[in-house]
């Protein structure tokens, strides 16, 4: 094992090694950095050039500067030696700072997107492994191949135009007519009663009351202006909770464990009552203190599970923790609803809450929740053109793989064995098919640092992907190399980790050491 | 290495017995399955219907066109520039897609870049095909030095970033006056020069690919058979192997084919790909985007168009997939679970079904997120 990373990293090492003196040499043949001043008619232009070429060491050929630019770069590997030298960008600033800005802005961007991508699709693609053939089937294979075909630019651009202009333009009159509501209702129905599954009148029943539980909805928001002041309080939570508390305990133990159920009921409870304690605290809320509360969320989940004891604590504890988890999330989210109203009248928002451009509005005033809700705003956009991209081929990869899983011998073994489905496809065959999704998921965390340069074009984000981009317009070979270092370190480190985790998770699988 | 998943393990419950394949040929078995497949025929309708009107309406390598503008004639402003075409009563009108703010017709620039697209497309497939074939096939055949030299070439250029080429290249195509061959031929060909330069990257995953397939190939039986009788290597390659990875090659390439497609796009849109005065699908949509709010339609009508040519191609892919796939059995999950058979369901057979070949990724995506 250890013979075979060794191996894969002098590899690795080696790869990157030509591949960077190649991208180096591709950057400097790009243009002429100094092209700027050649037409400039000003007397200082010899200056000029002679500041940038001095900057840029121009004097001395790409092929030899290369070399110039890896003395500095491999004194990042000593470890706290704090000599790391990347060289500095056209503008005279160190690219060490520059990556570091960037990378923030971009892991900020793509890692919520990357999540959502992952829960969704990996979710979509399961439910419709499972009801093959059926119309969610060819409806979600249909929108999965969409959403390939769809270029980015082309979606990011709707989005501004449809997600931020028309619904600030909403936003401003929250009015939703009866018909709208209706509408809505209907449209929301049909989507159930397609995806729900069974006989035509079960499809029809549930169809039919989230058409009329929508259209109750928001006529009700509509009429309370909502919109303006929304919020969720302790009786949605509660009912929201007991929702949750089913879904998990069917998910997780099955609805027969009644110690699994009861603990998730008390969860909900215990979080109910913690709402109302827990407001005060709120107000002064920082992010460690948001972490902290989290985590007590999911011991006092484990707790309650606990103290119910029984022959299967395990489950009991572990239906309870997620479902104290959600609720805990649940009231979080209420309390950012809360402050809805301040960040929405904001001076610097004025009543356009949904931002098109930037990761934040400039200068903005405010406690802790006012700018989450700004960076919430400013990420909802490029987070949902993200999605789109990742959703689609991790829905069609999990189904097939769960497919392929469903096919075998011991899902076979385990139905004839009695086994109830839940356990069959949450314990035998899911578990399985995560496999070849673990190795994918490893590849695009990897990707995730590269940024998204598109994404990052059209909504102004300035991660790495326009660290790279500017660089490209500008000649400037430093930020271009600094960023590809660190894609392919990640990628080429993360690529070894899907190898490495798929042969743990796959016992057929073996390294050859 | 890792990569010897062991996930070729034949299917066994709810299959069916393969009746459909009886005294038919490979080529024959593959049509049929293909024909079957009714989003592969919509797809290969709508791009056949597309591709026939890009090429003769505007006119294609100095042959003129049945419609009477061209992409770069402006002429003046009907209804303001709006599209004149309706579906009720079936009007086509002097502009069915509208006109720009100078008065060019959107109908003529739209499909003059969806040409540009579909050359672009059909460049890279060609080029990434050959490449990947050739260089996976003597990889993968030949093994040792060979294998090892060329993999680590696939290492590194699967680690460089296709903008960063596209930008260079860009570069050197607009420097016209330095009278080198390459740039005189990347400024009058600018489309033909940015699908050979994308083509000679994208190659890698298919090399991979079809090292993979050779690798187990070679192993097989009868190819024993046909080295102990007294085969060449080419022979073998060509007439015993080859064939047997087609369906990896075709499907791979469609693949290949309809994210070039995004690709071209993006780069133009990003200002490095086919730049003006010529004009893409992607171009038209970036020159246009500041005009949503007055003028939508000169960026609904090309973003529509790159929709529906790559969902065309990604459906063909999917329906030679299943065509090709020796594995794709008409399974059906009810029946596997349901032991009172078939519920009348055995007639669905589309595409959608069977798991895919665990080589196959689906296109990569054309955001900088994985490919970049």
């Amino acid at each position: 094992m250890v013979t075979y990373i060794f191996r894969r990293l002098v590899t690795a090492a080696f790869i990157l090694l030509g591949a960077s003196y190649f991208v180096y040499l591709l950057t400097a043949a790009s243009g002429d950095p100094l092209e700027e001043f050649r037409a400039n008619p000003t007397p200082q232009k010899q200056q000029l050039i002679d500041a940038r070429t001095e900057l840029l060491q121009l004097d001395t050929p790409a092929p030899l500067r290369y070399f110039k630019w890896f003395g500095g770069a491999v004194q990042c590997l000593v470890p706290f030696g704090n000599s790391c030298d990347l060289g500095k960008n056209i503008a005279g600033q160190p690219i060490t700072d520059a990556l570091g800005n960037a990378l923030v802005q971009t892991l900020t961007l793509v890692t919520a997107a990357t999540v959502l991508a992952i829960l969704i699709g990996i979710t979509l693609g399961i439910v419709t492994a499972l009801r093959q053939y059926s119309t969610l089937d060819y409806g979600v294979t249909f929108m999965a191949f969409l959403f390939f075909s769809l270029p980015i630019f082309w979606v990011a651009v709707l989005l501004k135009e449809f997600g931020a202009i028309g619904f600030n333009n909403f936003l401003r009159n929250p009015e939703v007519t009866v018909p709208v509501a209706l509408g809505i209702g209907v449209v929301l129905g049909i989507v159930t009663a397609v995806a729900a599954g069974g006989h035509l009148k079960r499809r029809l029943l549930a169809g039919a009351v989230v058409f009329a539980f929508v259209a109750a909805v928001l006529t009700y928001f509509s009429a309370t202006e909502w919109f303006k002041t929304p919020g969720l309080g302790p009786v949605v939570i509660a009912i929201a909770g007991i929702g949750i508390a089913f879904a998990v305990t069917l998910l997780s133990a099955g609805l027969k464990k009644r110690k699994a159920l009861q603990s998730a009921l008390i969860a909900v409870a215990v979080g109910v009552v913690l709402y109302f304690l827990l407001q005060p605290l709120l107000n002064e809320a920082t992010f460690i203190m948001i972490v902290l509360l989290a985590v007590g969320f999911v011991l006092i989940g484990m707790g309650i599970g606990y103290l119910m004891g029984g022959y299967d604590r395990g489950q009991s504890m572990r239906a309870a923790a997620i479902t104290s988890f959600l609720v805990g999330f649940l009231i979080l989210l209420d309390r950012y609803m809360q402050a809805w109203p301040s960040y929405f009248n904001n001076s610097r928002v004025r009543g356009r809450p949904v931002a098109t451009i930037g990761a934040s509005t400039p200068n903005i005033q405010g406690d802790f929740w006012v700018l989450g809700l700004d960076s919430f705003t400013h990420l909802i956009l490029p987070t949902l053109a993200l999605i789109h991209v990742s959703l689609a081929s991790y829905t069609r990869f999990t189904r097939a793989s769960m497919l392929e899983i469903m096919n075998m011998d011991y899902i076979r073994t385990a139905r004839a064995k009695g086994l109830s489905e839940r356990t069959v496809v949450m314990r035998h065959a899911f578990r399985n098919a995560l496999i070849p999704i673990a190795t994918i998921v490893a590849f695009d965390i990897g990707a995730l640092i590269g940024g998204a340069v598109i994404t990052e074009t059209v909504f102004s984000v300035r991660g790495m992907g326009f660290l790279f981009l500017d660089g490209i317009a500008h000649v400037d070979p430093n930020p271009v190399m600094g960023v590809f270092i660190c894609v392919a370190i990640t990628a080429m480190v993360f690529n070894l980790i899907a190898d490495l985790a798929y042969s743990a998770l796959d016992p057929r699988v073996r390294v050859k050491a | 290495m890792a990569e010897d998943s062991a996930s070729r393990i034949a299917s066994a419950a709810g299959v069916e017995p393969v009746l459909e394949a009886k005294g038919l040929s490979q080529g024959q078995i593959v049509r049929k399955r293909f024909l079957g497949h009714s989003g592969a025929i919509i797809g290969l309708a709508v791009f056949a219907f597309i591709f026939i009107m890009a090429f003769t309406s505007v006119g294609y390598l100095g042959i003129p066109g049945w419609w009477k503008y061209t992409h770069e004639q402006v002429s003046p402003l009907v209804n303001d520039g709006a599209p004149t075409s309706s579906l009720w009563p079936l009007a086509w009108g002097e502009h069915p897609f509208g006109q720009d703010r100078i008065g060019r017709d959107l109908f003529a620039m739209t499909m003059r870049g969806a040409q540009q697209s579909i050359t672009i497309m059909i460049v890279i497939g060609l080029i990434a095909g050959l490449l990947g074939v050739v260089v996976g096939a003597i990889a993968g055949y030949f093994r040792g030095w060979a294998e090892a030299i060329l993999m680590r070439l696939t290492d590194v250029i699967i680690i460089i970033p296709a903008l960063l080429l596209a930008a260079v290249m860009a570069q050197l195509a607009g420097r016209r006056d330095q009278g080198s061959w390459f740039a005189s031929f990347a400024s009058t060909n600018g489309v033909l020069a940015l699908g050979i330069f994308l083509g000679l990257i994208s190659w890698v995953s298919l090399a991979r690919l079809m090292r993979g397939e050779f690798l187990s190939l070679r192993e097989r039986e009868f190819v024993d058979a046909a080295r102990i009788s007294g085969a060449t290597n080419a022979r073998i390659i060509f007439k015993h192997i080859l064939p047997n990875a087609v369906g990896v090659l075709i499907v791979n390439v469609t693949l290949t084919m309809s994210a070039a497609i995004l690709t071209e796009t993006a780069l133009s849109y990003l200002g490095v790909g086919v730049k003006a005065p010529d004009t893409s699908l992607g171009l038209l949509i970036s020159q246009n985007q500041q005009a949503f709010a007055t003028r939508p339609w000169l960026f609904w009508f090309p973003g529509m168009f790159i929709v529906l040519i790559c969902l065309s191609i990604n459906f063909i892919g999917d329906g030679l997939r299943d065509a090709f796939d020796p594995r794709q059995k008409k399974f059906n999950a009810r029946k596997a679970k349901d032991p009172l058979g078939p519920a009348g369901q055995t007639g669905a057979v589309t595409g959608l079904d069977a798991p895919e070949r665990e080589g196959y990724r689906p296109g990569p995506p054309a955001d900088g997120t994985r490919d970049w």
